[in-house]
């Protein structure tokens, strides 16, 4: 099932904040289109070109494509890190364009790609940032404030979601690559989110660890009923740990769907241009990408 | 904190009592204590070791704190801000641009006269203006202000005024030039007490505010991105704290020329001692610089009495050995 952006389009085109299901969207998006800043406004190149799509309240929604298809500036336009050029985008009913950028971060956490360490901050000062938006009050407190028994609390406890406990006072600049990334997510956790927007999660983490992290990013999920986006380069991961996914083409939806729509041969050919072998998952029964022991070449196929 | 205030008032009192005549505590106590009641400085009223004290040494001293807690406050600050740790004050071009602005004075001849004793401030801060508003407009562009953008403007204005500087030295008398290159090296004189206060007020002031910036500095160091999204104007705090460093260092190189080292060495060691969070970490090193620098300018006065030593030779000897060690035998907790 590949559906042009057009026909995807007609499918999700409501106007936002206004439908009955509003309060069951984590977002409605229609119609953005976002590029970055150039010379001329001719040179512009449209990262996102005329994106509609919705996220469901408490699911896992997966962004994938090839490189540079605009993955990131959409995961950063969620989380208005960017702002669109056109388009409207709601948050829970609410338009994002007319939200502060404190009542975002109280509702949507966003995790970098990368986050690299300058200074040694703890483990747990690092998570004690994320709640940072909650206490936006008057100039000083939200300056120089201590946080509350409440907020330690509340870092302790994404700390265990997290299993970082044992390294509360470790210093980040010491953590291994899967620790950091578990400390990025409690840090965004201890802003008590509804949306988890994460750059991916899983890049250059062995097997157990990216495993580790679906399993938090899973149960977080149904224990908190998060509604968590993610962007992965990862098909399989994508396709196992994904309600559904959204597949984007050079700034452009391709289409959005359960993975057994969308981890497609024909759709996969369409979008990155290449030959790869579909089976499916021998437990979940999900497909399940495998790259081909024949490669194509010009001069038709032949050994790897 | 209180313990370090502490800490710092017995250090100032005990830097008081050194220099060319020695003057004891309980005298120092007595002497302050008659001036404050009788509310004058005149040396009629408190003599001659009274007048050493209270209108050379101590203004001298307070001048040092001051000046040593402003920079190394902005070292924290502009590490911070450029996520670099080897940012200190004088990385933002405005330093280059006060002390163009003062030998500039000292060459057209502002410098000699006894007047000018509060105008050469004034033309350095002058000069600190204009560099600052010229990095800004190079740096800034669709309405941001890319860090690396600063840094790069900051370093290149460095470099072109420091060649101005070198030019400006070289044509004049032979003199001035040597009062320039003191100057220079950075030297604390004694300021009368109305200069004193409106540079503690202003300075106070600009610590003040950037103590406010503390916990957004804490998050901003996760990244512009990861900070945006956690609800902070990172383009205005950057604003904030580029125009507050900025002022601050102008003004106190204008005073007390260009001081090395107190503003890249004391963040990484009160780092290194106490965490990196900004709320201890800015206030804290504010006290260690300024006694930093107290203590070094009590050395630099008294080592080779008669003459002086320009006390920014004396931070940057004491403070190199002491960078070399945290990075040779402490890498491990080095940042």
């Amino acid at each position: 099932m590949s559906l042009s952006p057009e026909h995807a389009h007609s499918l999700n085109a409501q106007p936002p904040g206004l439908g009955t299901d509003a309060a069951h969207k984590a977002y409605q998006v229609v119609g953005l289109r976002f590029h970055y800043h150039s010379k001329s406004r001719e040179d512009a190149t449209w990262v996102l070109d005329g994106l509609t799509f919705d996220v469901d309240a408490g699911e896992i929604l997966g962004i994938v494509g090839p490189n540079g298809s605009g993955k990131t500036s959409l995961l950063k336009l969620l989380a208005k890190v960017l702002r669109p050029h056109a388009g409207d985008m709601a948050l829970f009913g609410r338009d994002l364009g007319t939200m502060s950028q404190v009542e975002v971060a109280r509702t949507v956490a966003f995790v970098p790609q990368e986050s690299p360490q300058v200074f040694s901050f703890t483990v747990m000062e690092t998570v004690l940032m994320g709640r940072y938006p909650h206490h936006h009050g008057a100039g000083w407190s939200a300056g120089f404030g201590w946080e509350s028994a409440e907020d330690v609390s509340i870092a302790e406890q994404a700390m265990q979601s997290t299993d970082l406990t044992h390294l509360a006072g470790r210093s980040v600049m010491d953590l291994s690559g899967g620790e950091r990334q578990r400390c990025m997510i409690a840090r965004a956790l201890a802003q008590a989110p509804q949306v988890l927007l994460l750059d991916e999660p899983t890049a250059f983490l062995d097997i157990q660890h990216q495993i580790e992290i679906c399993a938090i990013v899973r149960r977080l999920k149904e224990e908190r009923g998060l509604t968590v986006v993610l962007v992965s380069h990862d098909l399989n991961l994508a396709s196992q740990y994904c309600d559904r996914i959204l597949m984007l083409k050079a700034g452009a939806l391709f289409c959005l769907g359960p993975p057994h729509d969308v981890i497609d041969a024909d759709v996969l050919r369409a979008v990155y241009g290449c030959d790869v072998l579909i089976d499916r998952h021998p437990e979940s029964g999900v497909p399940r990408v495998t790259m081909p022991s024949y490669i194509s070449t010009k001069n038709g196929r032949g050994h790897l | 904190m209180a313990p370090l205030v502490v800490v710092s008032v017995a250090l100032l009192l005990i830097c008081l009592q050194f220099g060319t005549q020695w003057i004891g505590l309980t005298q120092i106590i007595d002497i302050v204590g008659q001036a404050l009641r009788e509310g004058t400085v005149e040396s009629e009223h408190i003599g001659t070791t009274g007048v050493i004290l209270i209108q050379v040494r101590l203004p001298r001293v307070l001048l040092g704190f001051l000046v040593g807690a402003c920079l190394a406050s902005v070292g924290v600050v502009l590490q911070a801000l450029l996520r670099n740790p080897l940012a200190d004050p004088y990385v933002l071009g405005v330093s280059s641009g006060a002390a163009l602005g003062v030998a500039l004075a000292i060459l057209l001849g502002v410098g000699t006269t006894v007047v000018a004793f509060s105008v050469l401030p004034l033309c350095g801060f002058a000069g600190g203006l204009l560099s600052l508003v010229v990095v800004y407009r190079m740096a800034v562009s669709y309405g941001r202000l890319p860090i690396h953008a600063l840094l790069l403007a900051g370093v290149i204005l460095n470099a072109i005024f420091s060649a101005m500087i070198m030019f400006v030295t070289s044509i004049m008398e032979p003199n001035r030039s040597v009062g320039t290159m003191t100057w220079l090296m950075g030297t604390l004189t004694a300021p009368s007490y109305p200069t004193l206060a409106i540079l503690a007020c202003y300075l106070l002031g600009g610590l003040f505010l950037l103590l406010k910036q503390a916990r957004r500095l804490n998050v901003l160091t996760l990244g512009e991105e990861s900070a945006r999204s956690l609800g902070i104007d990172t383009e205005h705090v950057k604003r904030v704290i580029y125009v507050l460093s900025a002022l601050i260092t102008g003004a106190v190189v204008s005073v007390s020329g260009m001081i090395g080292f107190v503003g890249m060495v004391i963040p990484h060691a009160v780092r290194f001692l106490l965490g990196a969070d900004h709320r201890l970490l800015l206030p804290a090193s504010a006290c260690i610089g300024g006694m930093y620098l107290v203590i070094a300018d009590t050395l630099a006065r008294t080592l080779l009495t008669p003459t002086e030593i320009p006390v920014g030779i004396v931070t940057a000897l004491a403070g190199g050995p002491f960078f070399i060690y945290l990075l040779v035998w402490r890498k491990d907790r080095f940042a």
